[in-house]
């Protein structure tokens, strides 16, 4: 039944909700139109939460001066001084944590009644506007922080050894990843009951991809049975094309891995988001 | 402005709705009431695109909600029982944004954000954070963003649900306004009160079923003229309704809860002279004892033998509505 309890945080979902009429699709250019309505509304968000702001950066700084510092001296990576291949991990580290806030957004939307705003209250706006403007939103948010972490690692020693144009590319392949992962989250956000979940949920399957990966250590460093797996997975391909973009080498091989990765996770998770979303 | 055709909607085997007649001509109040889970608030998401009927059709201005939902959801409003807003951001920025959703430009957005934001009397905080707002600041702007869009049909869903009084005669006030501009709105209540008040004509549900139609007058003259309620103490109910059972023109309605009995009568001098002296005879001292017109919860009570709010639909009638036999008490 669609009993209506005193003042739900959630609106009652019926146990069979899913028969909503299927509107006729929007113009593509109504659905960008209502994304960059959203992802405005997330990015204010942003900026309005200064403590987050604060520690959310503070974060990636101390990874970097940690591993720079602390562990630098015992990691050793044959032909490469460790500032240079460190920094290009730790970009990749960053959109890829960075990308774990698009659950903890999305979480927050759906306990805070905004997404009642935008799917309950019957709002003429594309659907697949409130997903696109969020993880627009927290790509933008990743271009700063991958920006930053190029300064503070400028700043204990890190340089481009390969000139501008590929150092580009680099942040452009980092970014997408970090995209792609970015749908990954939302689905993971919309499936978890609450944001703090989704921030632990987030950080699950981030905390071994990031570290059985090239992005601290060399992977010939590692058992080898991890090997394998820590050399192919996106989070290690990425990581290495953006090294070799930055500082020379062979790329070829891990941009076409790290595409075809990135493409992938997006074919896979966009529709499983938006389906996701359709339900909540 | 609105119609709906025999619309039903059953979620697994219990039937929200078994088929809904309604028709509300534009420019005017509906009310549409009944206990919990009577199926209001499947109609009201039927209506609003948010669900498909079963079976039936319903039309808003002319345009079936299935057929072309998009169109629907231009002409249509919903304002809800709690406040679904941004709380970072400002009530200004909230309604924009809302406006820009309704794909108004920039500049007509921000506009229409003001008129709403003015009306609504919250331009003096429309540039805080709606984290400082208070609750009854929270639902006006929540009523303000249905009307960015200037929609025709406006459905509120409960919209005095959990406010103070005063804030529930501005909401009122504002309704009144809406209305007086052309606005036709479908009001969903348990408050009988606020169908009294707002509404030209209501329907009430139970059960997925419209039980009864007409203005608050002709639902009011369902139930006779006056009542006579007498509450006695708890212990005494039962003397006290066997006491009373041959007096006025109905079968009395009993209170359980309340230890109150609710007769209507035909003739209000005699019938509550006779009460007294019934009463006086039996030797019960009612606690409160009076002569007043039927309110719309009486009229709720006696069609679904059920005091509003009631939430479980199983549970034993307390009352037996306008049927010859004395009422039944519980085991």
């Amino acid at each position: 039944m669609t009993a209506v309890q005193s003042a739900p945080a959630r609106p009652p979902t019926p146990p069979e909700e899913l028969t909503t009429p299927e509107p006729a699709p929007l113009p593509r250019s109504a659905v960008f139109a209502d994304a960059v309505v959203i992802a405005r509304r997330n990015l204010t968000r942003i900026a309005r939460t200064r403590q987050l702001l604060v520690f959310a950066t503070i974060q990636p700084v101390m990874f970097v001066l940690l591993f720079r510092y602390v562990f630098g001296g015992a990691i050793h990576v044959p032909g490469i001084s460790y500032v240079d291949f460190l920094i290009p991990g730790v970009i990749v580290q960053t959109v890829v944590f960075g990308a774990t806030s698009t659950a903890v957004g999305l979480s927050q939307d759906m306990s805070n009644g905004i997404i009642d705003r935008f799917r309950f209250r019957s709002l003429p706006m594309s659907r697949s506007a409130v997903l696109a403007g969020r993880t627009i939103a927290d790509l933008v948010r990743n271009v700063f922080v991958v920006l930053l972490m190029i300064v503070v690692g400028m700043a204990v020693g890190f340089r481009f050894h390969n000139g501008v144009g590929p150092a580009v590319a680099a942040v452009f392949v980092a970014l997408l990843l970090g995209y792609a992962l970015s749908w990954v989250f939302a689905l993971i956000g919309l499936t978890v009951a609450d944001p703090e979940t989704a921030q632990l949920a987030g950080f699950l399957p981030i905390f071994p991809l990031v570290f059985a990966s090239s992005v601290f250590v060399s992977i010939q460093s590692m058992p080898g049975w991890l090997q394998a797996f820590a050399k192919n997975q996106p989070i290690s391909r990425a990581a290495d094309t953006v090294r070799a973009l930055t500082e020379g080498g062979p790329v070829a091989t891990n941009l076409i891995w790290t595409l075809l990765w990135s493409t992938a996770i997006l074919a896979v998770f966009i529709p499983l988001a938006v389906r996701r979303y359709r339900k909540v | 402005m609105i119609e709906v055709e025999g619309v039903s909607k059953a979620f697994g085997r219990t039937k929200a709705l078994a088929g809904v007649d309604m028709s509300v001509p534009a420019g005017t109040v509906q009310g549409l009431l009944g206990p919990n889970g009577a199926g209001k608030t499947t109609l009201v998401r039927i209506l609003a695109t948010l669900l498909a009927p079963d079976t039936g059709r319903a039309r808003i201005s002319g345009v079936d909600v299935q057929k072309d939902p998009n169109t629907v959801r231009s002409l249509i409003g919903l304002a809800g029982q709690y406040a679904a807003v941004d709380e970072t951001l400002t009530g200004r920025e909230n309604l924009v944004m809302v406006g820009r959703l309704y794909r108004l430009g920039a500049k007509l957005a921000k506009a229409r954000a003001g008129e709403s934001l003015e009306r609504l009397g919250l331009v003096e905080a429309a540039d805080r954070p709606v984290k400082t707002y208070s609750g009854g600041m929270r639902r006006r702007l929540d009523l303000g963003a249905s009307l960015v869009g200037r929609p025709r049909v406006l459905i509120l869903d409960e919209p005095t649900t959990g406010l103070d009084p005063r804030t529930r005669l501005d909401m009122w006030a504002f309704i009144r306004d809406l209305v007086a501009e052309g606005t036709t709105v479908l009001l969903t209540t348990q408050y009988l009160e606020e169908a009294d008040q707002l509404a030209d004509h209501s329907i009430v549900i139970d059960r997925g079923q419209v039980i009864a139609s007409g203005t608050s007058a002709e639902l009011k003259a369902r139930l006779g003229s006056d009542l006579i309620a007498v509450q006695v103490p708890a212990a005494e109910l039962d003397r006290a309704t066997a006491a009373l059972a041959g007096i006025g023109c109905g079968a009395p309605v009993i209170d359980q809860a309340r230890a109150q009995i609710t007769i209507a009568v035909c003739d209000p001098v005699p019938d509550l002279m006779a009460a007294l002296r019934t009463l006086d005879a039996a030797g019960i001292v009612p606690v409160d004892l009076g002569l007043r017109r039927p309110s719309l919860d009486d009229v709720f009570l006696s069609l679904t033998g059920r005091a509003t709010g009631d939430d479980d639909p199983t549970a034993p009638l307390t009352t037996t509505p306008r049927t010859p036999q004395p009422s039944r008490s519980p085991a």
